[in-house]
């Protein structure tokens, strides 16, 4: 038993599984309270619901491990959806075709990219505070979206478009496909590439890593761009789900993104921050949302309790980490 | 080796005698029964390495923490059974720490008088301010703006106003910790000064610090801690760095010339009439391969402004450098590591290794490429083998590679430093200051780390500004003064009085 739990410690690291508990618990909890819960309908929504928020996670984590945030996730996710939406409404709406459709993906990626390009090269170039420049960026894009679309919806899009976010293949919604994926290529990027070393490196600390030769300023733009280009895939996989893009859509989300990385352990003053651990703390938070909803818990009491919960686990951590200084402090000095 | 006498010579009247100090933290003895006195106006030494104990025994005398039963403290003549902060202050003890815990957005005069403004609900009083601030400079003799905010000031000017704060709260017993650490050797000359004024004034003054070299002359009496026990109390006349470093580390050092011909081995560095306005001129220098060239000046004498164009970090305005014999002009250092130069920051916490991270990932930070796959990704198994080679060559004393770098002691971490940089082969290294925040004990072993790379055809660079670490450890000394460089000497042909008078002329 112990060195079951010893190799899984090893393997995922403690962190991980100490949130694959809390996600066990919440399960349980649920499954006992709750009718429905442990249904296969419901893990399904919960597979369709999490990637929206699971992308823009990701998206907001890489910034925050190189030091600095992504405030425009939602804006930028808004404007690749108006993209993609704008080239196939010109190429007959209900009646695009793919090729239209992959056009659209490509542009709805290069305005993600372009975005979060701009936004990185204010930081890293000009030395503007994070959370000013994308900020800044937010309001912009934001700005940009309700100019062009006069504040309204967008839709009409064709059928072929409602299976790829209504799609399940093997059992697996889609969406929960493509944000797999996505974790994993974020996972490879942050913990195995030397962009990912360099990132880390950066957040603990620009000056000493620029010292040791990594090229901060690229690194940091390259960073936001990809970054920007994560919002984007969010941006159209919402399109795909609602068959309809506005700008403000999900922004609701913005903060839950940072909340989350936290959850998962990001260290909020950069350098530090793994995929796994957020993966598990997003299936922590789609869980306890779903649940509430099958008890019939306002949409808006979900919201409230992720709040609360979120402070419960940052109590905990700090608690623990302050027992843990007191024990160095006594042997230390 | 002979002890000298120790000589525990009572002075006249006292000003604090503590006996038989032991202090538990855990399970560790941090100080075994120690005893310490100084004489009131007498100016005394503190030395030890770190974690000899000094720190703690100054706490248990400014009251922080208490000493295990048995102890006997006097303040002034007086036992007192339990010290507190409020009563060793009341009693007149003050210790100005290495950061002077001062207010930088404050005035000068707002600072010395402060400890008399805080508290109570009275209204300030700006004129009383002006003159309990002016009164306790005019006690040191020295003259300062009173209305200047602090942070307008250099460190030494800092530490003088938290001097005459100690005295504006009537201190007659003053601690100063690591008190010359930044200094440079007139504003050295300046603090002794005024701690003649205070000495005479009957006023005790404690250095306190691992570097003793330039107090000892002002100093009547040392007294020598190491692992928290007493070594003993030394007089101070007679003394010297080299033999304080033998009491201080119970290890003798073989202070000798380690100077060598490198004959006609090739030119790796050679600049020529190098020049960036503001900072240095028409430097003209060349380092051999295997060469150490020592370059000794104050603070501000353009050393590591120097070493910052050769890294690639800044741009020359005039002048060229040459690396093995063709021209280069470097628009970052990234391309001047990949041409083969290493550079060892004087600031190991902020700029020498990113702190926070991991020993192995500071390790390896400057050969990414090389512990990579063809796939681009960084192959775990590389990156092991490159940890566990700086690890072992360098035998840096470590718990886990995964551990923060800034666990580790500042010797181990500077072997890290060199790992890192040793790592992308290189033609040159430049090492700036390398042994500040290195304990006395663990000097030595950077210094053979250096000789043996040389010894591997790296031409060394080493930049300094205490003559004992150029004279001892280069095979030539250049001399950095005023953005020049002003002479060159062979350390065989010159005694260290003879450089130490040449540098802090």
């Amino acid at each position: 038993m112990s060195t079951i739990t010893e190799r899984l410690r090893r393997a995922l690291g403690s962190d991980v599984l100490g949130l694959l508990g809390l996600f066990v618990i919440t399960v349980i909890a649920f499954g006992l309270t709750t009718p429905h819960f442990l249904s296969v309908g419901n893990f399904e929504s919960i597979g369709f619901q999490l990637p929206d928020l699971g992308l823009l996670t990701l998206a907001m984590l890489a910034p925050i491990v190189s030091g600095g945030i992504n405030l425009a996730v939602i804006a930028t996710a808004n404007l690749s959806g108006l993209t993609l939406a704008w080239i196939l409404n010109m190429n007959g709406g209900p009646q695009a075709g793919v090729v239209p459709f992959v056009i659209g993906v490509v542009a709805a990626l290069a305005v993600g990219g372009a975005s979060g390009a701009a936004m990185g090269a204010v930081i890293a170039y000009f030395g503007a505070h994070p959370i000013l420049a994308s900020l800044a960026m937010m309001i912009f894009l934001k700005g940009l979206g309700e100019f062009l679309t006069r504040g309204g919806d967008i839709s009409g899009f064709p059928a072929f478009l409602g299976q790829l976010g209504h799609g399940v293949v093997l059992g697996v919604p889609v969406p929960m496909l493509v944000f797999t994926v996505a974790a994993i290529l974020w996972h490879v990027m942050l913990a195995r590439t030397r962009h990912g070393f360099s990132v880390g490196m950066i957040g603990s600390n620009p000056r000493a890593s620029e010292y040791s030769g990594i090229p901060v300023k690229r690194s940091l733009t390259l960073i936001y761009t990809i970054s920007g280009v994560m919002c984007a895939i969010a941006g159209i996989l919402m399109l795909t789900e609602f068959n309809s893009v506005r700008v403000g859509h999900g922004e609701a989300l913005l903060l839950v993104t940072v909340l989350a990385c936290f959850l998962g352990g990001v260290d909020p003053n950069g350098g530090f921050g793994r995929v796994a651990p957020v993966f598990v703390s997003l299936l922590i938070l789609q869980t306890l949302s779903s649940g509430l909803n099958l008890l019939g818990a306002n949409q808006h009491l979900s919201t409230a309790v992720w709040g609360l919960f979120l402070i419960a686990v940052m109590v905990f951590r700090f608690a623990s980490s302050a027992r843990l200084r007191g024990l160095f402090k006594t042997v230390g000095k | 080796m002979t002890e000298p006498s120790p000589r525990p010579s009572i002075p006249a009247s006292e000003a604090i005698r503590f006996e038989h100090v032991s202090v538990r933290f855990g399970g560790v003895l941090a100080l075994d029964d120690v005893s310490f006195s100084v004489g009131q106006g007498e100016v005394h030494c503190l030395a030890g390495e770190n974690g000899s104990g000094k720190s703690t025994l100054i706490k248990v005398i400014a009251g922080v923490y208490q000493a295990l039963p048995g102890v006997r403290t006097d303040y002034f003549g007086e036992s007192v059974a339990a010290p507190t902060p409020q009563l060793a202050r009341r009693k007149g003890v003050a210790v100005i720490w290495q950061d002077l815990a001062l207010f930088p957005e404050m005035t000068v005069a707002e600072n010395i008088a402060f400890d008399g403004l805080v508290g109570g609900l009275r209204l300030v009083n700006y004129h009383a301010i002006r003159e309990t601030a002016r009164a306790a400079l005019a006690k040191l003799g020295v003259e300062l703006d009173l209305s200047a905010p602090l942070k307008s000031l250099p460190i030494s000017g800092r530490q003088l106003v938290a001097i005459a704060r100690a005295l504006a709260s009537d201190a007659k017993l003053v601690f100063m910790d690591e008190p010359t650490a930044s200094l440079t050797q007139t504003e050295t000359d300046r603090l002794l000064s005024v701690v003649r004024t205070l000495s005479s004034t009957g006023v005790a003054v404690v250095f306190v610090s691992h570097r003793l070299a330039e107090v000892l002359d002002v100093s009547s009496r040392v007294t020598v801690l190491r692992d928290g026990r007493l070594v003993g109390v030394f007089d101070a006349e007679g003394m010297t760095q080299s033999r304080l470093t033998e009491l201080m580390t119970g290890k003798q050092f073989d202070h000798a010339v380690t100077a060598r011909d490198v004959g006609d081995a090739p030119i790796v560095l050679e600049t020529s009439g190098l020049t960036r306005q503001g900072e240095y001129s028409d430097v003209n220098l060349t380092v051999r391969a295997g060469e150490v060239v020592g370059l000794i000046g104050l603070i501000g004498a353009g050393r590591t402004e120097l070493a910052h164009t050769l890294f690639g970090m800044s741009r020359a305005n005039s002048g060229s450098v040459q690396l093995s014999g063709s021209a280069v002009a470097f628009t970052s250092n990234r391309e001047a590591i990949a041409a083969g130069i290493g550079y060892v920051s004087e600031d190991r916490l902020a700029l020498g290794l990113v702190q926070p991270q991991s020993i192995a990932d500071n390790i390896v930070v400057t050969t990414l490429k090389q512990i990579s796959d063809a796939d681009g990704l960084i192959s775990v198994a590389k990156k092991s083998a490159a940890v566990a080679k700086g690890i072992g060559e360098f035998a840096i004393k470590i718990g886990q590679p995964g551990d923060a770098v800034s666990t580790l002691s500042g010797g181990n971490q500077q072997r890290v430093v060199l790992a890192k940089w040793l790592a992308t082969a290189p033609k040159l290294l430049i090492l700036d200051c390398p042994t500040v925040g290195v304990d006395v004990g663990a000097r030595d072993g950077i210094y053979k780390i250096v000789r043996g790379l040389a010894e591997r055809g790296i031409a060394i660079l080493m930049i300094s500004d205490e003559v004992h670490e150029v004279y001892f450890h280069s095979d030539r000394i250049l001399h950095m003064a005023g953005g020049r460089i002003v002479a060159e000497y062979d350390p065989r042909r010159i005694s260290i009085a003879e450089l130490e008078r040449a540098v802090y002329a």
